[in-house]
């Protein structure tokens, strides 16, 4: 019953990407997001560059390039924070509309904005894609992110569909109750706020419950107050040339927009 | 389910490198204090139940209030984490639930992840806590005491935490400072609202099956330093939100200031700086009376605080 979105996104496979050690993934995917963002505004063949880069990774997954750009705009709607730019920086006029004046620079600055986002998230969302969650714990830790952090977002992972169907149930029985007519219900709006803040009380009132109960049953098996983690795998010559062909590539991506 | 993503989350590319390494810099440093802080309140229940929490949260904004014409509100949630475990726990249980959004759903990016953390995770737990602790030590210790003092800290933290986001993204170069403010704050001015409604709707249940919860908030440790957190945040909210007219970079936001007379206008008193704001396609009282529920909102802050003090030395 869960959507499509809060589904898990892994998807698994036996590819170059699948098979990269999840640190090499982490590294990979900052450093690129990170050439995204330093590059300065209307770097149009950089971001070419860039956007074939994200590309041949969704490729190499054998995902598809369909996958990365189905959900690749969901960063866009935020375009919207940007959307007065034209308009307000000063410089070439291009156009009229109005009493206002679209800039030539205004006009830049938001393409560019708009493909930087756009690029990063195509790669952001390769990282769950390729990799299982715990994989990515596990290297977050071994890429020295605070033991207990790593834990809580563990356990996070571990009853974030417990509660996403807990959450889901309520809001079922609430359809249920609630009869609609043109999708409109009834009760005034600090009422059906009322209801929905009674329902996560409710869900507080669970997790607390629940949480207790897990922590009885962990000092029962011996948790002694600390997470422990399995010895890492060793990296292989084979993920360090990888990540040493990204670095090159993402270097020169840089270079050829600084030179 | 419907998993609506929040205004708020900032994506890659809509903040500057040196913005996002400020941003990084200042949640790095709030974790990791939040972490130090936790492990004394709850000792070995810290990563079970914060994690539970943090489940439950990113599962209660799923949990929305039809508005009407189809569209709904939801949950952020730092608020209620924060009067429920205390502010410090709440950045951890929020940086976890907005790192994950991050992460698994691209809701939010990577480089605006710092900051992400920040508006979402630490403005919100302290502005709301420090809020919340203060009006009911003014209203008294009643139901009805405790409900306000819920729904203002949670309006107010929804608020903070947009406007903060207004001007990181302003300090960036992506919007001018005239249009993200004033926008971020009447969008969530809206949206603050239905963060207020459902925090009451959640508190007055809590408060009537399971009292004994929210002593956990009360106890939780830090709470002056929880109350200088809170004025530090006003503070750099009211530096960062002029410091623009003071920045050597004729770049970006001063030549939208050259361009608006912005600077002119700084120098005027303030009663003279919001009506003569204007930008090309925004009426002058819609943005002077957007400005002034920011400035109104920083002014109930302060005032809250001030009463909150000489209540303190009073019963001292």
């Amino acid at each position: 019953m869960i959507h499509i979105h809060l589904a898990d996104q892994y998807k698994s496979g036996s590819s170059l990407i699948h098979g990269l050690d999840p640190r090499i993934k982490i590294i990979g995917t900052i450093l690129f997001i990170v050439a995204a963002t330093v590059l300065p505004f209307g770097a149009w063949l950089p971001y070419a560059l860039l956007w074939l880069g994200s590309l041949a990774v969704a490729l190499l997954s054998r995902l598809g390039w369909s996958y990365a750009l189905k959900r690749s705009f969901v960063a866009l709607p935020f375009a919207l924070a940007a959307i007065t730019l034209p308009f307000t920086i000063v410089g070439q006029p291009i156009a009229q509309i109005g009493s206002l004046t679209i800039s030539a620079e205004g006009s830049v600055r938001f393409l560019s904005i708009l493909i930087k986002s756009w690029v990063s998230v195509q790669i952001a969302m390769m990282l769950p894609a390729t990799t299982r969650f715990a994989d990515l714990l596990w290297a977050m830790r071994e890429l020295r992110i605070p033991k207990p952090l790593v834990g809580i977002v563990s356990f996070m992972y571990r009853y974030l569909f417990v509660f996403a169907d807990e959450a889901l149930r309520l809001l079922r029985a609430r359809a249920a109750r609630s009869a609609t007519i043109d999708n409109k219900g009834g009760g005034s709006l600090w009422w059906r706020g009322k209801i929905a803040g009674g329902m996560v009380g409710n869900l507080t009132l669970r997790a607390f419950e629940r949480s207790e109960r897990i922590y009885d049953a962990m000092i029962s098996r011996g948790f002694q107050d600390e997470i422990k983690i399995l010895a890492p795998p060793r990296l292989t010559n084979h993920d360090l040339i990888i990540l040493f062909v990204w670095i090159i590539y993402l270097a020169s991506v840089l270079l050829i927009r600084f030179i | 389910m419907h998993y609506s993503p929040a205004p708020l989350h900032i994506p890659d590319g809509f903040l500057s490198a040196a913005v996002a390494i400020v941003g990084w810099a200042l949640a790095i440093a709030a974790i990791a204090y939040a972490l130090r802080q936790t492990r004394g309140q709850l000792g070995g229940k810290q990563i079970p139940l914060m994690g539970v929490l943090a489940a439950f949260i990113f599962a209660a904004q799923s949990i929305n209030v039809p508005v009407g014409g189809g569209t709904s509100g939801h949950l952020l949630g730092g608020v209620l984490a924060a009067i429920i475990l205390g502010p410090w726990a709440a950045v951890l249980i929020m940086a976890s639930v907005v790192g994950v959004q991050a992460i698994l759903f691209q809701d939010g990016g990577i480089t605006a992840l710092g900051f992400n953390i920040i508006n979402m995770g630490v403005i919100t737990a302290f502005t709301g806590h420090f809020v919340y602790q203060q009006l009911k030590k003014i209203l008294g210790d009643s139901r009805n005491s405790m409900l306000i003092a819920g729904a203002v800290g949670g309006w107010l933290s929804m608020m903070i935490g947009a406007v903060a986001a207004g001007i990181e993204l302003a300090i960036s170069g992506t919007s001018p400072l005239n249009v993200a403010v004033p926008a971020m704050a009447i969008v969530h001015a809206v949206l603050g609202i239905i963060e207020a409604v459902i925090t009451v709707g959640a508190l007055a249940f809590i408060y009537s099956a399971r009292r004994d919860l929210l002593a956990i908030g009360e106890s939780a440790p830090a709470q002056t330093s929880a109350a200088w957190v809170g004025v530090g945040l006003a503070l750099a909210l009211v530096v960062a939100a002029f410091s623009p007219l003071a920045s050597p970079d004729p770049d970006g936001l001063e030549k939208v200031a050259a361009q608006y007379n912005f600077l002119n206008k700084a120098a005027a008193p303030l009663y003279n700086l919001l009506p003569n704001y204007t930008i090309p396609f925004i009426a002058n009282e819609v943005v002077g009376g957007i400005l002034a529920v920011a400035l109104g909102t920083l002014i109930v802050f302060s005032v809250v605080f001030l009463i909150g003090r000489a209540q303190k030395r009073a019963n001292a």
